[in-house]
This record gives C-alpha cells, structure tokens and sequence, in this order.
C-alpha cells in the first residue's frame, strides 16, 4: 500500500453546473485540468501524490449528466448517473438486467452510492506499481515492473498486453461491451459517439490511457440500444474474496437463439487484458450450434487459444476458460 | 499549532479537565485563527484573488452537519472526514485506511452512506451530513442501533464502530426487516479488524427488532 500522506495538495477547484461550463473549463486548462465525477478512483492519486493535476473539474453540480432516460431506441444513462441508481433504474432492471447485476458486483455499497457509470468505465488500472508512482511506461517511463518473472503479478493480464500487463478493472465494461452500448463524448461543441469496444484503448495504441477519452474530452452518457433488450445475457465476477474485491476475471456474454440454436452471440471478458475483449473467434465458434454443454466446453477451449499467461497469474487461464463456458450453459445469474 | 495543544493538555490535566475536551476546544479555536492566512493566499487553491470563473468555489461555506448550519473554512481538496475530525472536531467519525477500502469513516449524506474519507467538503454543500454524533435524539434517545450495540456488546475495540453503524442506519432507512445475509451484504464495505463479525451481525438484527417495535 502506498505511503499514506496528510492532506492532499493544493489544487484549483471548479463546480461548474452545466456541461458547457464544464467543456470550457477543460478546453482552457488542457492537460493541466482532471474531471471528477464520483472521486474513488481520482482521490487515491491525489493522495498519493502520484497525478498531480492544477485543476480540478468536479462534475456533482451537474444534474444533467445523472439523468437515466428511455429514449426511441433504448435507454440513455448520464455519464454521472450512479452504480446505486443504474442498479436501481426499473428500465435497466426490466430491460438490461446484467448490466444492473454488473453494477451491483462493482465495489461496495458506499462506493456505489458515490461512484459514477462514467467513472466505473473510464477508471484507471489497479498495478500498483503504477499507482504506488513507479515510473514504468504508463506512467511515461521506460520499463515496465510486473512483467519480470520475479514480479508481483497475479492480477495482471493472460491476454493482449504490449509492454504493459496492466488489467481493466471495470465490472460495468464488458457488459456494456456484450450489449454494443455507445458512449457520447463532447469536446468543445462538438460531439462524437464512440462503439463501447473501440472506447477502451490498449497499450499497444496508447500506453499511458485506458479508454479514448483525452484532455478536454468529456463523456456525456452511454446509449445502450434495444438490441439486447431483454435476450439472455450472462455476467458473473470471480475475485479474491465474496464480499467487495476487483475482479480477477469476469465475463458478459449475450446470446440470442433461434429455432434452438445459437443466431448471434457477443462474448467479452474483463480483467484478462488492458481493455475488455471481444471474444470473436468463441462467438463465431457457437454461432449456428445448439446452446448445450457441448458448445459450451467447445466455447470454453476456444477462449484460450493464443493466451500467455505470466509468472503467477497462470490461474487466470482456467478462470477464464470456465467463465466463458458457463456463460455459455448456465442460466443468467441475478 | 500541535505545541499549542500539548500544552494546554497539560494545564488541562492538572485542572481536572479531560483531554479529550480540551483538544477539540483547542481544534476549534485554532481553527478560526488559521482560516485568515488561507483568505488571500495566492498560489492555488482558492480562486477568490482571480476573477471570477464559471463554478469556481469559494473557501467560507455553510454545511448541513447533524441538522445544525456550521460556517466552515474548507480548502478546495479537504475531504469531509478531515473537516469532520480536524475543524468541527466531530471525532466520532474515524479515518482507518483514508482509501475508500475499510468504511470506518462511513457517514450519511442526505440519508446515504458514504465513505467520508474519500469525499471532498466541498461536494456536500446543499446536502444533509449525518454523523455518529448525530444520532442521539434530543431527550438523549439512543438509536436503535446504538442501543442494540449496548445491549449485545457489538464491538471489541470499536475503532470501526461508528462506520458500522451509521451504515446500519442507513440499511435500516431502507429495510426494517433485513434478514441476516442482507445486512452482512449491505456492510461488506465494513472491515471489523477485530472481526466481530459475528456480533456486530448480531446488533444489527437487535437494531432491526427495536426499529419495528419488536
Ligand atoms: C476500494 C475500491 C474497490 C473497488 N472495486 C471495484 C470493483 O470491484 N469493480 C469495479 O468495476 N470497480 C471497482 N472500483 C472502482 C469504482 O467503481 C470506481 O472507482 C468508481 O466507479 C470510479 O468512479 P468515480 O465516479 O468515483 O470516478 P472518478 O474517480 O471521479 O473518475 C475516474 C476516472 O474517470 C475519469 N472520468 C470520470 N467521469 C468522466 C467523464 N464524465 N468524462 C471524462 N472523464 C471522466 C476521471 O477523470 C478519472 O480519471 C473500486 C474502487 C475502490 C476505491
Ligand atoms: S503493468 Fe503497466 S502499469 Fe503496471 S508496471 Fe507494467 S507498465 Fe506499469
Ligand atoms: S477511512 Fe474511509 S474507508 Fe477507510
Ligand atoms: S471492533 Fe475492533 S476493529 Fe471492529
């Protein structure tokens, strides 16, 4: 754990209380500004003294940005809309229903009543070499301190790593990944909509972000369309402990079937790799098959082709591999 | 301004004051001298000497503490355990790891708990704080829930207590008839280093029978 400071320091703070005035804040302060949203993540740096931002733009004054709306084609859900209210909104219950059992195995109950959707999907990695200050390559350096054999890295990643073996943590992601949400960013006045698989952003594209957001880019809301609506979509979580814990793994996986077999799938898994993953060749594997135990194992043996686990993290392999599989079999939990 | 404490603790003691008394008098005096070197200072963190920008906050604000108004300097990056604690001298609430990882300085915001360690004072403006000092009714009424800690003996060495029971109170706001694995699901953001689990469960279903008059 990192050195506990006193206080955190100085830093410029801003309430703004429209989105506008919050776009020109971060237009004028660029890469010296940070957004806030529910701060669980954000404060831990400030803390540690690890990011040091001049200015600071808290989103709360923002009621805008909480609102959860039906709209023509599905449902919209502000960027500052809580874990507590996503889980509790009756149109995601009704509708989405792993996308509220997903928010629900984010954190604890007080992190869910403060913690934003935005937050929860834009968070950092955990490495805590990188959140402890370590000057490794996300952090701008020129090496990275998990990878070695003789590193501490049980919870990095089996999959897609460049440099970096760092995991995204989000419960929410892949979720919103299997049921093809869309996530609307403003910059200025300009606004764009984003594919939820193309917002996350590996190393290999930028090793020092995790998703497309960039200074002075703010995320709006996330549009999750009609399409899943209701089908069977599956999410399970495995971590350390039963009570609050990141995942080590976790998976959504969204299913419709037709005439008893398996028409379109979306698999996607978290906690493997730097961003959440698409598992398109498991999706094209059971497209077409009947849902049954046998596709389910075929699934499973599929997911791992190609992984490369490192010193102690080679459990994630069978982690994953089961996850996918029942995801596939089991009925959705709730 | 810790010298200053020291010594009036000293002077406190042989005058048969307690300790605890006298510190937070001290906190509470310094806390009015200090708050004049933040008004003008210049580098960061107020925005008072610069002109005025959309939502740029101001250092004198009023907060909503146990139904009471208090004017309060903040400085823009404090969060509401240390002015809790440090300022106000509420004391009750506790800072265990300040991380957002062990819920001893849970308190309630409008009703809801939150991790007071890991928000900022300056985001409850407006809203409603509830800390543990608050939950005594005016006639000197225990809640339920400190009532039922009394009665099963709750906590070992009680550093976590007050954020188990402010989460309490929040859980039972909600639901007063929570079965046992509802509350254990609803305080798994309360670490117990003593792991009294057992009993502080205990307390809880105690709490729930009192709130419905059982
Ligand atoms: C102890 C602990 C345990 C946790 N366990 C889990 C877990 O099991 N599963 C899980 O999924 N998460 C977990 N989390 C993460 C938690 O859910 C997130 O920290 C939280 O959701 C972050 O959201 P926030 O609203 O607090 O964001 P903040 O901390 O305010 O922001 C996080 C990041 O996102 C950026 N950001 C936020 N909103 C916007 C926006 N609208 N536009 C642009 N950028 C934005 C911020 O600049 C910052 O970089 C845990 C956190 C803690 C502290
Ligand atoms: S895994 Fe990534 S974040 Fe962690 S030390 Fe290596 S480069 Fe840094
Ligand atoms: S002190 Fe706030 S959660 Fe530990
Ligand atoms: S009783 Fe000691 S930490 Fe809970």
């Amino acid at each position: 754990m990192a050195v506990i400071r006193d206080v955190i320091p100085q830093l410029e703070l801003f309430q703004p209380s429209s989105a506008d005035d919050a776009l020109a804040l971060l237009a004028e302060h660029g890469s010296d500004a940070w957004v806030y949203a529910g701060g669980l993540d954000t404060l831990d740096w400030f803390k540690d003294r690890v990011k040091r931002p001049r200015v600071v733009v808290d989103l709360g004054g923002i009621d805008s940005l909480r609102e959860i709306r039906s709209t023509s084609d599905g449902i919209e859900i502000g960027a500052m809309a809580t874990l507590i209210s996503v889980i509790n909104n009756p149109e995601v219950r009704s509708q989405f229903p792993a996308l509220a059992y997903s928010a629900k195995s984010a954190a604890s109950p007080q992190i869910r009543y403060q913690g934003t959707i935005g937050g929860n999907i834009a968070q950092d990695t955990r490495c805590w070499y990188y959140r402890d200050g370590w000057t490794c390559y996300r952090a701008g350096g020129n090496i990275c301190y998990a990878s070695p054999p003789t590193a501490m890295n049980r919870e990095h990643c089996i999959l897609g790593a460049s440099r970096c073996v760092a995991v995204n943590p989000s419960d929410t992601a892949p979720t919103l990944v299997a049921l093809e949400a869309e996530m609307v960013v403003r910059r200025g006045n300009s606004e764009r909509v984003v594919a939820a698989e193309d917002f996350f952003v590996g190393p290999e594209i930028d090793i020092e972000r995790m998703t497309v957001l960039e200074p002075g880019d703010l995320l709006m809301s996330i549009r999750v369309p009609s399409k899943w609506a209701s089908a069977r979509v599956y999410f399970e979580k495995v971590r350390d402990r039963d009570s609050w814990d990141f995942p080590l793994a976790n998976v959504a996986t969204a299913i419709r079937e037709n005439g008893g077999n398996i028409e379109e799938a979306r698999v996607v898994v978290n906690g493997v790799a730097p961003t959440p993953v698409r598992l398109t060749a498991v999706e094209s594997a059971i497209t077409g098959q009947p849902r049954n135990e046998q596709t389910a194992e075929q699934a499973g043996n599929v997911s791992i082709q190609g992984v490369a686990p490192l010193t102690h993290n080679g459990y994630k392999v069978n982690l994953m591999k089961n996850l996918v599989k029942r995801s596939i079999r089991d009925e959705p939990l709730a | 301004m810790s010298q200053e404490i020291i010594e009036l603790t000293e002077e406190s003691a042989e005058q048969g004051v307690s300790r605890r008394g006298f510190i937070k008098g001290a906190i509470a005096a310094s806390a009015a001298v200090s708050s004049s070197n933040y008004l003008f200072r210049g580098n960061g963190g107020t925005a008072l000497a610069q002109s005025p920008a959309a939502g740029a906050v101001e250092r004198l604000i009023t907060l909503n503490i146990n139904g009471r108004s208090r004017r309060v300097q903040v400085p823009p990056m404090e969060t509401l355990s240390t002015t809790l604690r440090y300022t106000l001298g509420l004391t009750g609430t506790k800072i265990g790891c300040d991380r957002a990882e062990c819920g001893a300085c849970t308190v309630l915001v409008d009703g809801e708990p939150h991790y007071g360690c890991s928000l900022l004072t300056h985001s409850v403006r407006g809203r409603e704080v509830t800390s543990i000092e608050g939950l005594e009714g005016e006639d000197g009424t225990l809640h339920p829930m400190q009532q039922a800690v009394l009665e099963e003996q709750g906590f070992q060495c009680a550093f976590c207590m007050s954020g188990f029971i402010m989460n309490t109170v929040a859980l039972l706001n909600e639901n007063q008839n929570p079965t046992r694995k509802e509350a254990a699901e609803w305080l798994s953001g309360n670490l117990c280093r003593c792991a009294d689990y057992d009993k502080i469960l205990t307390s809880v279903m105690r709490a729930a029978e009192i709130t419905r008059g059982a």
